[in-house]
Parts: structure tokens; sequence; C-alpha cells
């Protein structure tokens, strides 16, 4: 897998005053962050803060409506997506996207388009150098879907998978693309505790195992406040808070963002409950 | 100059006719997403329903005899050729597209093809395949206006098409079935959550639509002066293009595209070529699509991700 | 799947022995044909030949990519028109140089079907960057309008014989060179260039475009390129079967190409199942011998049809088989699920 090649202290991904307006409405105005490379990096917000936006602002899904990204030294800001995860960004979805009729292991070696040598005239010829390719994704997928726990379901058509290993397996997808940066969008969503807590593992093991940075959204704040070494809070598109779990999850704002305007003692009282789970099931996926 | 004008006059009268065309394809669009290709069926049957109404009120005797057909027959003529295709549009949708209306986004585009091409063929088989002359239900009369040839036909295109879509904006606008036709055009689920019977709207919808397409039919024989089975095919094809390029789903673009597709055609048959006066609406589809898809008057939606 | 070797000198060595098999096959079943055969059921043979082109081509554009043509009946006519008309120019020349004969027919045949399909793949060209950019109903529609534009180009081409057709420069007609020879061999090419692409790294993509097109992207899929690359090569062996086509008989009309063709090509696909190239296969021989044996039916041919499509859609709009392969496994799959 690569390294990234940035010094220690330039930040891999930068948003400067990011914006984004959907007809009048500012989903996001004006988001700042940074993250250092080989970092665990948190962004939480209530339901609809815009975490989500933010994730198709930096790949290239939306057009950003002011600002920039700044990606590995170089403004990316309004690429097209397959030219952002060719450069190195990766990214899993909220509501899973597979490739639901291909099998595990096509949904993976997918993902292996933009380093494949074997032309169409290969192809059609079936000469060497399109065996050298397959052989070579098949490999690499084999070792993805290993890593993942996948390997047995390899054959399986992706929407026969339960729902934990469906999230897995759009990790084991995003990691084909060789990124410097992961970006994951509620990994732990529909996941039981036991299934979280082996993704924690799973995520540190990306970071130091495979020189990743992960950037995360997520609901489950067990899982945040474990494996995240900086988070960044929003809110209505606007940043609130932002710092180490400890210092984030005491801040006053987010703990009102998260209870609303309610008293403190409340605040403390249902304080507990912020550092719990908020799903236990999955969101509706959106209904296009 | 008069020439211009001539054709101006020609086409807006022929995108009249498209414009009552459109409305059917652009509001089952906007209700169900499908491009309902027997639309132009619909409007086929229609022509052939006064066709033959007309004939069992005895319009050959009248003629015969140099009487002319009396305006309130004319009138039943046309309500009975527009109940027929409201009846139609409604069973098509209660036999063919409802089973398929939950199915993924192409199923539905074949099967509309598929029930365009059946009742193609049927005309062919019930009508016969000859073209027919259209009986006059109104007695053309013609007189100029400095130059251009006007006819009362063609004025009577335009004060029928400006009737109905005063009847249809009132219907639309006013009444609670069109206040159910615009929830549901907004979101199906929801409005079907608030209490509305949607398949009743779907349903009335369809029929306004048909019976719109009728209309139309009519008016298109007393223009044209013949009709054959297969005249829904590029009429229909028209009428969709300017359905689309009015912003699809919306009811003045439907207008607003069936007007100008008319002028086009018209002024493209008279200063270019008659040769490619068909051509030039697939060259306005294309463009359109490609420029501006969501047409002259729709709204831009962005795919959620 | 098994496991992919290093390919010798060996492997192409059995490759052209398997090739060169094959050819001979099939101009021992066309000697057996011409024989055994009466005309009728031979024009049915060739008919099911080209059917198979076009829908195989076919399913490649609206079944693995998912990007939905209903205007193909255009570019098929683009490769009728610039192969009849290639090949008449060129037929005195060739034959002068090789002399008159099978040898002479074949070789301008094969380079008029070439020069057929190159055009009809940059008509495809043409018309799929610009419209690939939409989607569903839209790409539908866009790529109807520029079926009947081709249509009506060659409807006004005085030089290609307008609206009464093209019958090239002799009082007979076009030269017959469509042969069981020629169609299968082509059939076989072709089926065999759709489905290495399909197996293969782009043709997975092309499926991922199908199945989701946002996540494609995100796996650094060039969506666009990928897309028009397969309406491309689609548009070229409908090409190619209108080539075929048109030496079939004495001439050929714009109005062979209407609206009507493209709905044929996508029933083919539907029958058998979109996504599917074995399905594509099916497809076409069932329409062609179907709409053969309903001929007797006469006027309520063409109804039973619509019929049976609007039913199709209604009870099993997946088709036969769905986008799975008829193939080895297959069976032994079903044989071992009873």
């Amino acid at each position: 897998m690569t390294r990234s090649v940035t010094t220690p202290r330039s930040p891999l991904l930068a948003l400067e005053k990011v914006e984004k307006i959907f007809g009048g409405l500012r989903a996001i105005g004006g988001v700042s962050f940074a993250v250092e490379p080989r970092q665990i990096f948190g962004l939480i917000g209530p339901n609809g803060a815009g975490k989500t936006t933010i994730f198709n602002v930096v790949t290239g899904v939306y057009q950003p409506d002011g600002g920039r990204v700044r990606f590995d030294g170089e403004d990316i800001s309004g690429w097209p997506p397959a030219k952002v995860a060719a450069r190195g960004i990766a990214r899993t979805f909220q509501n899973i996207r597979l490739f639901r009729s291909m099998t595990v292991e096509q949904n993976v070696m997918v993902a292996g388009f933009r380093i494949h040598k074997a032309g169409l005239l290969s192809a059609v010829l079936r000469n060497q150098r399109y065996m050298d390719d397959e052989r070579e994704f098949r490999r690499r997928a084999a070792e993805l879907l290993d890593i993942f726990k996948l390997k047995e379901l390899a054959a399986e058509p992706a929407d026969s998978l339960p729902y934990g290993s469906q999230r897995r397996l759009e990790i084991a997808r995003a990691l084909m693309l060789s990124p410097k940066l992961l970006l994951l969008d509620e990994p732990a969503a529909g996941m039981n505790s036991q299934e979280a807590a082996e993704l924690e593992k799973q995520i540190r093991f990306l970071r130091d195992e495979l020189g990743l940075t992960v950037v995360l959204v997520e609901h489950n704040m067990s899982v945040v406040m474990a494996v995240c070494e900086n988070i960044h809070v929003v809110d209505h598109g606007e940043t609130i808070a932002e710092g180490p779990p400890a210092l984030v999850k005491e801040h006053p704002k987010v703990l009102a963002a998260y209870l609303g305007e309610e008293s403190e003692e409340q605040a403390v009282a249902e304080y507990e409950a912020v550092s719990r789970p908020f799903h236990d099931k999955p969101p509706e996926p959106d209904h296009d | 100059m008069s020439q211009f004008f001539q054709q101006v006059i020609n086409g807006l009268s022929l995108g009249s006719i498209y414009a009552l065309i459109a409305l059917g394809y652009t509001m089952v669009y906007g209700i169900l997403k499908l491009i309902n290709f027997a639309h132009s069926e619909v409007f086929m049957v229609g022509a052939y329903t006064g066709f033959y109404a007309a004939g069992a009120l005895g319009i050959e005797g009248l003629e015969q005899r140099g009487a002319a057909f009396p305006l309130y027959l004319a009138l039943v003529v046309l309500l009975v050729a527009m109940s027929a295709s409201a009846l139609l549009g409604v069973l098509v949708e209660r036999l063919a597209y409802r089973p398929v209306r939950s199915a993924p986004r192409l199923t539905p585009l074949i099967t509309a093809i598929g029930v365009s091409l059946l009742l193609q063929n049927l005309g062919m088989l019930v009508f016969t395949p000859n073209p027919r002359r259209y009986p006059p239900i109104i007695k053309e009369v013609r007189f100029e206006l400095g130059g251009v040839i006007v006819t009362n036909i063609k004025l009577t295109i335009f004060l029928v098409t400006l009737a109905l879509m005063a009847g249809l904006w009132y219907l639309v606008q006013r009444t609670w079935t069109g206040r159910a036709m615009r929830a549901v055009s907004v979101n199906l689920d929801a409005a079907k959550l608030m209490g509305i019977d949607t398949n009743r709207t779907i349903s009335a919808t369809f029929a306004i639509g048909s019976a719109l397409a009728a209309a139309g039919g009519i008016l298109f024989g007393l223009d044209q002066i013949t009709i054959n089975p297969l005249m829904g095919t590029l009429t229909g094809l028209k009428a969709f293009v300017a359905a689309v390029l009015g912003g699809i789903g919306n009811i003045p673009g439907a207008v607003v595209g069936g007007l100008l597709i008319g002028l086009a055609e018209q002024l493209v048959a008279g200063y270019v070529s008659p040769d490619y006066r068909d051509a030039i609406t697939f060259v306005i589809l294309i463009v359109i699509l490609i420029l501006r898809p969501e047409g002259i008057l729709g709204v831009v939606r962005q795919e959620k991700v | 799947m098994p496991g992919h070797p290093q390919l010798g000198t060996k492997d192409w060595l059995i490759r052209v022995v398997i090739s060169s098999g094959v050819v001979a096959g099939i101009w021992g079943l066309g000697l057996g044909v011409q024989a055994g055969l009466i005309e009728y059921v031979q024009r049915i043979v060739l008919l099911c030949g080209i059917n198979i082109i076009l829908a195989v081509g076919l399913n490649l554009i609206n079944g693995t990519t998912g990007q939905f043509s209903i205007g193909h009946a255009g570019f098929m006519a683009v490769g009728a028109y610039a192969t009849a008309f290639v090949g008449v120019k060129l037929a005195p020349g060739v034959a002068a140089a090789l002399g008159a004969g099978a040898l002479a027919d074949g070789v301008v045949f094969n380079v008029a079907l070439l020069v057929g399909a190159l055009l009809s793949g940059v008509a495809g060209l043409a018309v799929g960057v610009p419209s690939l950019r939409l989607k569903g109903d839209y790409l539908a529609i866009v790529t109807l309008g520029f079926g009947e534009i081709i249509r009506l180009v060659f409807n006004n081409t005085k030089a290609l014989g307008s609206a009464t057709g093209y019958f090239g420069d002799s009082p007979a007609g076009l030269p017959p060179y469509t042969s069981f020879f020629w169609v299968w061999l082509w059939v076989v090419i072709v089926v065999l260039i759709v489905r290495n692409i399909t197996f293969s790294q782009s043709g997975r993509s092309l499926i991922a475009i199908r199945e989701d097109e946002i996540a494609a992207e995100a796996m650094a899929t060039p969506t666009t390129r990928l897309k028009v690359t397969a309406f491309t090569v689609s548009a070229a062996t409908a090409g190619i079967a209108g080539g075929l086509f048109a030496h079939m008989q004495s001439g050929i009309r714009p109005e062979d190409f209407k609206f009507e063709k493209s709905i044929d090509m996508i029933v083919m696909i539907i029958i058998g199942g979109l996504g599917s190239i074995s399905g594509a296969v099916i497809g076409g021989i069932f329409l062609a011998v179907t709409l053969e044996l309903m001929r007797d039916l006469q006027e309520y041919r063409l109804v039973l049809y619509a019929l049976l499509l609007v039913i199709i859609m209604i009870v099993r709009p997946e088709g036969l088989l769905g986008t799975r392969e008829l193939s080895l496994s297959f069976f032994k799959r079903k044989a071992g699920a009873k």
C-alpha cells in the first residue's frame, strides 16, 4: 500500500471555508478543518448537520459553492469524482452502494480499473497482458477480502451478504484503489456492539499497518470516542467544536446540539446518553 | 412578409394540436415518471372515434344535400371522442401500467412501447390501413387578411385549444382532483400517506390527458383532412418532444413547447425544405436534452447520494 | 474460474487450430444447409444469425452497461448503406485484380462490412459523446431522435436513392453476397468480441456502471469513456448486421430501419434476459423464427407480437435468463438443485 510522502506537519486533507448551497439552503456554510497524515479523524454532528455533504464535496460528487479543498498539496476543489478517487481518496457510502448483482470478489476488482494495463484489445485477444492483469487483481482482491474476513464469501452476490459484511466489503473495495485517504460514512451503522468493536480494530489496522489516513462520519459515539484522535463537530452546516475526544464530548455547544436547548442539569443527566450509541438501527436509506 | 405570417398562422394552429397532446404526456410523466408511448395511439383512436361518431350522426347525408353539420352535433362528436379516449387511457393504465408501476424504470417504458405497438396494430386491423378522408364536421370557410389566408378551421383550433386549456387550468388549480394530482406529482408516497387515493388520481390524470389528446385528434383530422392508424406515431413523438422542450412534468411548459415545435416545423418547411420538417423536431429534441435537459420551464433536480 | 497461466506459443497454436476448426465447421455446415434446406428455411437461418449479432451487440450497451438505446436501427442503417455502397463501388476493381468469383466477392464483401462497421462505429461515437451524459428515459429518447434523424438523412440523400432506397448500380440490384458462411462467421466473431469485453476488467466496470454509477465513479472508473466505448462497439456491431442484411436482398430502403426495427432489437434482448449474452442469442433466434412462423397469421401477427411484449413485461420482465449466462456450470447447478 502507498504511504504518504508529505512531511508530517503539512495536512493531507484541508478544507478551507467550504460552502455548499442547495437552492437557497446553506447545507455547509464555510467549514474549515485539516486532517494530518496517518490520523484517524472524526466528523460528527446531529442528523442533517451536513457531514455527508462535506464528504460529497471532498469526493467531487458535489461542486463546492465556495472555499477550497486541498489534498496532498494540490487544490482538488471541483474535480470530478473519478479523478479525485484516482488521486488517492477512497470512500464508503452512508446507504451502502455496492454493485449488488456482482460477486463479492468482482466488487473489489472493479476498483482496480485505475491500475489495469490490459486495454480493450488485450481483453478481446485474451493475451498475456490480460492474463497478468486478471491474476494480479484476483490476488489483491483475495488479500483484501482476507483482511476483512470475507474470503469465504468471495463468490457470493454482494446483495446476499448480511448488513455488517456489506459495510466491510465497501471498505475492502475502497482499499483496492490503494488510497492515501479513506472516508468512511457511518461504517458502524447497523452493526451490533461486537461487530462495532471488530470495526474499531480494523480501522486502527488500516492506519497502523497500511499507513492510511481515515476520516470517519459516525453516529455510534463509542466507536468515535474509541478510535478518533481528533474530532470535528458540525451542526446546521457550521463548525461548533473541534478537538480531541475528551474535550469535545464535554463541550457545551456539542451537548446542546445533540440534546437541544435544555437546562444544564438535564444535559449533565443525559451526558451518559451522548457517549452511548445514538442509533441501534441503521438510518433509513434515502429515497430518490 | 405575408408568407412568413402564413407560416406562423399554420405553425401556431399545428402547434396548438401538439400542445393538446403534449399535455397528456407531461401530466403522466409528472405523476408516474413514465413516457406514455401509448398516448399517441390514444390520440389516433380519438380521431377515429370522431370519424365514426360523425358518420353515425349522418354527416354524409347532410354533406350530399349540401347542408352544414350543425354545431351542437360537432360538439357531440367532440364529447364522444373525448370520452372514448379517456376510457381507453384509463384502461391502458389499469391493465398494463399499474402491474409494472413499482418495477425498475425500464419495465414500464418498454411496456408503454408495447402497448403503443399493440394499439397501432389493432388500429390497422379494426380501422384498416387505408387513409380516410376526415368528415367536414366544420365546413371550411376561407378568408384573407392582408395576404394571409386564414380559415375558420384554424380559428376553431385556436378557440377549442384555448377553451380546453382554460378548463384544464381550472381543474388543476381549483379542484380537489387537481390538488390531488399536484400532490401526487410531488411525492406519490407522501400523498398516499395524506389520505389521497393515488390510484384514483392517476386514473383521473390518464382520463384527462387522453380526453385532451382526442380533441387534438379531431382537430388534427379537420386540419390535415386525412387520418390513418399510424397518424399517432410521428405526431405523438413531436408532441412528446414539445413536452420535453417545455420541461416535462410542467403544464404551461407543454403549451409553450407545443407552439414552438409547430412554429419551427412550419418555418423549416417553408424556408428550408419540406423534406426536413420532421427532422427539425428531432434536432430540437437533441439540442434541448443536451443543453438543458430540464426544458425551458423545468427545474433542475440534483441526485441524492 | 480457472487460474490464469502463462500463455506460451503452444496456447496460441491451440487457439489457431480451434479457430480453423470453427471456420471449417461453419463452412461445412453451410454446405449442408445449402443442400438440405429449402430456400425459405435458409433465409430464416440467415436472419437468425443477423438477429444474434444485433441482439448481442445491443445487449452490451442496454443490458451490460444499463444505458438504454432505443435508436439502434439508425446504426444498422449506416452499416447497411455503407456496406452496400462501398461494395458496389469496390466490386469492379477487385474483380479486375483477382478475377471475378467467390474470392473477389468475399474480399469485397468483408472489406465493405468492415467499412460499414467503422462508419457505424463513428456514428455511434458521434451520437454517444453528447447523449451518454443523459440517463434513463432521456437517453432513450435522444437515441430515438438520433435514429430517426439518421433515417431521415438517408431518406433525403439522392446519391443513395432517397426514399426509394439504394439498389446499387446494376438493374439486378445489390449482389447476393450474404451467405450462411459469412453470416455465421461474423456471428462467432461478434459474440466472441462482446463476450471477451464483458468478462474483462472493462466489462466488470460496465456492469458496475449499470449497478451504481456513483459508486463506480468513486472507484476511479472513467464512466463516460467506458459508456461511450461500449456504445461505439455496440453501434459497430449493428453496422455489421446491417451490412449482412443489405446483401440479403436486392436493395435497402430507409423504411427498413424505422423505429420498429429498434423495438425488434429490444424485444430480442428482453426475451432472453437483459445483460445476458446467451439470452441475447436465444432472443435473436426466437424473434427470427416466431416472426416467420407467424407470417401466415398476416395482420394478426403484429398484434400478437405486441401483446406478447406487453405480457412478458408484466409477467416476467427479467426475461428468460435474467442477467445469468447459459454455461455448463449453469446446467450443473440446475441439476444439483433438483
